[in-house]
């Protein structure tokens, strides 16, 4: 049976990795190829390492740290921020990444999706979309809009149509991260997982919230909230020890959710 | 020496890092005498079935053909695993190996009466592990491995295992020296890099 994916997110500014609240306050929380590698081993289904430091001085780092981090890395491993074209693309798949995960470019010139696919195959473009809910909306959710450059820009553009904008330019996945949960460790935007994915029909990973087991049984479906995400992406949860994948999976398996264990 | 084909097909690092990291000697080749003269044959690949139409326009069809005939271990992985077969309706011009019958078909869009999700991304349990497969030895039924894809071909009697999603299909097949495997063991931890060591071993 296909199981839910639990993926490690890696967020690295100048070769290190940190975190963020609410997209907004940095801690520092140690040495990417270091952490992958501790992840994958703790049971983690995917790694992901997200760029932010994406200035052009970064980019020789940047790719040290994928090539360091990929090395003996035998789970599947994506790499986001600052890909602008095909060319930024093929290096980080040159570097060893097996996917790459691309945001603003997507948005400001969106045959870019379609330019990496057609070299790299479809599997290997994630398509991450920053959303938040519509304050001054009946139907929230369904207006909820893009956010670009690291959630500080609005694009006037709703999510669910960049979905599946998105899906038929020929994106592998979703990356769904709420604006509203990131960081908050208060759980998932199920409703919105839910209803990305009811849109689309590649997966959606959701993002943004993680802060307990039942949160993601909560957002996998098994709980009262509803959500349909195929994975689920989480950061400062294992960073700071709180649990490692195994833990979790353990816990979610009990729950009833569907998971690769033993891993 | 191991011949891993290059058909512009996806990215070779991943097969090529498992493989030297499981201390095989590898050589990225697009010329159908070191085909010829492997000691064994990688064909990796992910992306549309439409790139394997390379290998006919590269001669490397009939060098595998000729490669096999004499024993060389080939295995196949992913697209690599779909080519082995007649062909795939995912292009359905280009033929394949023809070394087992049947066509590689997309998954259905319903199954079972409810809607099946396509691709089909993430981890899968190997079922149904024939118990003579060389390529499975010491992996244990019901173990992981990642998959990305939305053809996949039929259950036959070559299938030495088999993943279920919208019903069965073949996950690793297997007559003798030659042999494909649906998903990717570059990317499927230790399950993949078992049955990677046991392919360098033989």
């Amino acid at each position: 049976m296909l199981t839910k994916r639990i993926i490690a997110c890696l967020d690295v500014r100048d070769g290190r990795v940190v975190k963020g609240i609410q997209f907004v306050d940095i801690i520092d929380a140690g040495d990417p190829a270091e952490l992958a590698h501790r992840h994958a081993a703790a049971g983690a289904d995917e790694i992901v390492l997200l760029d932010i430091t994406a200035t052009h001085e970064g980019r020789g780092t940047l790719l040290d740290t994928v090539k360091r981090t990929a090395a003996t890395l035998f789970v599947p491993f994506t790499v986001g921020g600052g890909i602008r074209s095909a060319e930024d693309a093929a290096a980080v798949f040159d570097a060893g990444a097996d996917k790459v995960s691309i945001n603003s470019s997507a948005i400001a010139r969106p045959e870019l999706i379609g330019e990496i696919g057609s070299s790299f195959g479809a599997q290997a473009v994630i398509v991450a979309i920053d959303a938040r809910r519509a304050a001054h909306s009946a139907d929230p959710v369904g207006d909820a809009e893009v956010f670009v450059a690291g959630g500080r820009k609005p694009t006037g553009r709703k999510v669910i149509e960049w979905a599946r904008e998105a899906e038929q330019r020929g994106a592998g996945e979703i990356l769904l991260t709420s604006m509203n949960t990131d960081g908050m460790r208060s759980g998932f935007d199920c409703e919105l997982t839910a209803r990305v994915s009811e849109a689309v029909q590649i997966p959606v990973i959701a993002s943004g919230g993680a802060g307990s087991a039942a949160h993601f049984a909560d957002v996998f479906g098994h709980g009262p909230k509803g959500g349909k995400a195929d994975a689920a992406l989480a950061a400062s949860i294992f960073h700071f020890g709180v649990t490692d994948s195994r833990e979790l999976k353990a816990e979610l398996h009990r729950a009833g959710v569907s998971v690769r264990l033993p891993c | 020496m191991i011949q891993v084909i290059d058909y512009k097909a996806g990215n070779l690092t991943s097969v090529l890092k498992a493989l030297n990291y499981l201390g095989a000697e590898t050589h990225v080749t697009q010329s159908p005498d070191d085909v010829r003269s492997a000691t064994k044959i990688v064909l990796p690949g992910v992306g549309h079935f439409q790139a394997t139409h390379l290998l006919e326009d590269l001669s490397l069809t009939g060098a595998v053909r000729e490669a096999v005939a004499k024993g060389t271990p080939f295995l196949g992985i992913c697209v690599g695993l779909q080519w082995l077969y007649e062909g795939s309706t995912e292009a359905p011009d280009t033929a394949g190996l023809c070394h087992f019958a049947a066509k590689c078909e997309r998954f259905p869009a319903t199954f079972n009466g409810a809607e099946l999700k396509s691709p089909h991304v993430g981890w899968n349990s190997l079922d149904n592990i024939r118990e003579d497969s060389r390529l499975l030895r010491g992996v244990t039924p019901g173990g992981f491995v990642y998959y990305t894809h939305s053809w996949r071909a039929p259950v036959s009697a070559d299938t030495a295992a088999t993943t279920s999603y919208g019903g069965d299909f073949t996950a690793v097949v297997e007559r003798d020296n030659v042999m494909g495997v649906q998903f990717h063991p570059e990317k499927s931890s230790a399950v993949g890099l078992q049955i990677l060591k046991n392919f360098v071993e033989l």
